[in-house]
């Protein structure tokens, strides 16, 4: 397929390994461990795995997979506010595929589904929105979810629905801001790490600038990259340069889809519908200021939390489960205690088993439980 | 969710509503363009675009010369270590 095969080719993806052995192997290293790189975007965490590409990189470097898969993150209250609305008999509860199968503390959506709950798979909160105006008598909810990629598509819907007169739809708002999160994850005691590589389609919605503090104040390097494995293997050669020649800069591997200055459309539609949280709770990392948004009041009436009666109760990860401490890179997937036993892809208890951007879910497909288990 | 998939708009469904049908690998849907449209490249002018797709929105019009550049880039990589391999063979002979 045009834009995918050309940046998937093996021949220039073994240059690149090499280009990067050569500029490692000219490089004062850090004394007691490697560089660590962190992959903010759950996508390159799936296309590394997918691709095989942590085993091709020499062993002085090392990847940590951040925080940046929404499903990962949503913390089991929320899952159990989406099964208390679903289960109300009015409603139609329209979700991602993603979504279905992450555990709430009673059952996940589909568990819901399969008790009786109107819960349909979406591709597109514009189909959310086509079944709303398809059932007139329901209610119709579209669980909104994800970073900024998808924050303009669910506003632009919402949008639709003013302009259309559409009354019985309206948005359970999850949507998460990335920004707060990388500097919370900076700010974090004992951290160490040497570099990003940046989030793609974010970075196309919000461009470059947000993340000059990095390279300003935090004076780490970031590279805002692509999906491919050559798109991901150039952007940490462009990273490793910059740390061999002692700078920090925000740069653009993915110019050929991430304009420096973003989508000024998309941003429009962002700012018109949403405001920041003052917190948002994210799953294995606590509460971080400002990294969510809600729904305008002047946009109350297509506000799932206005319409309804949520519990929002906050409710604790299982005490095996130790999500949190991977995606802080604490730990890696396979040295968590249920990792591959109790907590699989089938039957998930933490959150990053579930979606196949998770870091857990691509050891656990990609690399074999048992080679990971037999190398601790 | 989040990775998207490129596809080439084939035609114009609702210029007021800024939906297109969009081709992604021989499957064709309606989709969102409101994102990639704007004074310079209006909505009549987007059958051909190349962009890249995320839930039924166009969410970017993929970048022909900066999509070239960077394969460049990578092809002149590759031309330069075989340069460098050959000057390395013909060396030790």
């Amino acid at each position: 397929m045009k834009y995918l095969d050309e940046f998937r080719d093996g021949e220039k993806a073994r240059f690149l390994i090499k280009e990067i052995e050569t500029l490692v192997s000219g490089m004062t290293l850090p004394a007691d461990r490697p560089i660590y790189l962190m992959e903010v975007c759950g996508g390159h965490t799936h296309s590394i795995f997918r691709y095989g590409l942590e085993g091709m990189l020499p062993k002085e470097i090392e990847l940590i997979h951040g925080p940046g898969c929404p499903v990962c993150v949503l913390p089991m209250g929320r899952v159990d506010d989406c099964v208390s609305i679903a289960e109300n008999p009015k409603v139609i509860f329209a979700t991602f595929g993603d979504a279905m199968r992450v555990p709430g503390s009673k059952k996940s959506l589909l568990q819901a589904k399969a008790e009786g709950a109107d819960v349909r798979m979406v591709y597109s909160p514009m189909d959310a929105l086509a079944l709303a105006r398809k059932n007139p008598d329901r209610e119709v909810v579209f669980f909104g979810l994800g970073f900024e990629t998808t924050m303009p598509s669910t506003a632009l819907t919402i949008l639709q629905a003013e302009a259309d007169g559409v009354a019985n739809f309206s948005v359970f708002c999850n949507h998460i801001t990335i920004v707060p999160t990388i500097k919370a994850i900076l700010d974090s005691p004992g951290l160490q790490l040497d570099g990003f590589l940046g989030p793609g389609h974010v970075s196309m919605v919000i461009g470059t600038a947000p993340y000059e503090f990095i390279a300003n104040f935090y004076k780490k390097p970031m590279v805002v990259a692509g999906f491919e494995p050559l798109d991901i293997l150039q952007s940490i050669w462009m990273v490793l340069k910059q740390i061999k020649e002692g700078r920090s800069e925000i740069e653009n591997q993915y110019a050929r889809i991430v304009p420096d200055g973003g989508n000024a459309a998309a941003l429009s539609a962002v700012s018109r519908v949403y405001e920041l949280r003052e917190f948002f709770e994210w799953r294995g990392l606590g509460s971080i200021d400002h990294s969510g948004v809600k729904l305008r009041e002047g946009y109350a009436r297509y506000d799932a939390e206005q319409k309804f009666a949520i519990p929002n109760l906050k409710i604790a990860d299982p005490k095996s489960c130790q999500c949190g401490e991977v995606l802080k890179g604490v730990i890696k997937p396979w040295q968590c205690k249920v990792f591959g036993s109790a907590c699989t892809p089938e039957t998930p208890l933490g959150a990053l088993m579930v979606s196949s951007e998770g870091a857990c879910a691509a050891y656990y497909q990609y690399g074999g439980v048992k080679r990971y288990k037999e190398a601790v | 969710m989040c990775l998207g998939i490129p596809g080439r708009i084939v035609k114009i469904d609702d210029p007021a509503k800024k939906l297109a049908t969009v081709d992604v690998g021989g499957v064709k849907r309606v989709i969102n363009i409101a994102c990639i449209v704007n004074e310079d490249h209006p909505v009549d002018s987007c059958v051909g675009d190349w962009v890249l797709v995320h839930v039924g929105f166009a969410m970017s019009r993929i970048n022909e010369e900066e999509a070239a550049q960077t394969l460049k880039i990578l092809t002149e990589l590759g031309e330069a270590q075989a340069e460098i391999e050959a000057m390395r063979l013909s060396a030790a002979e």
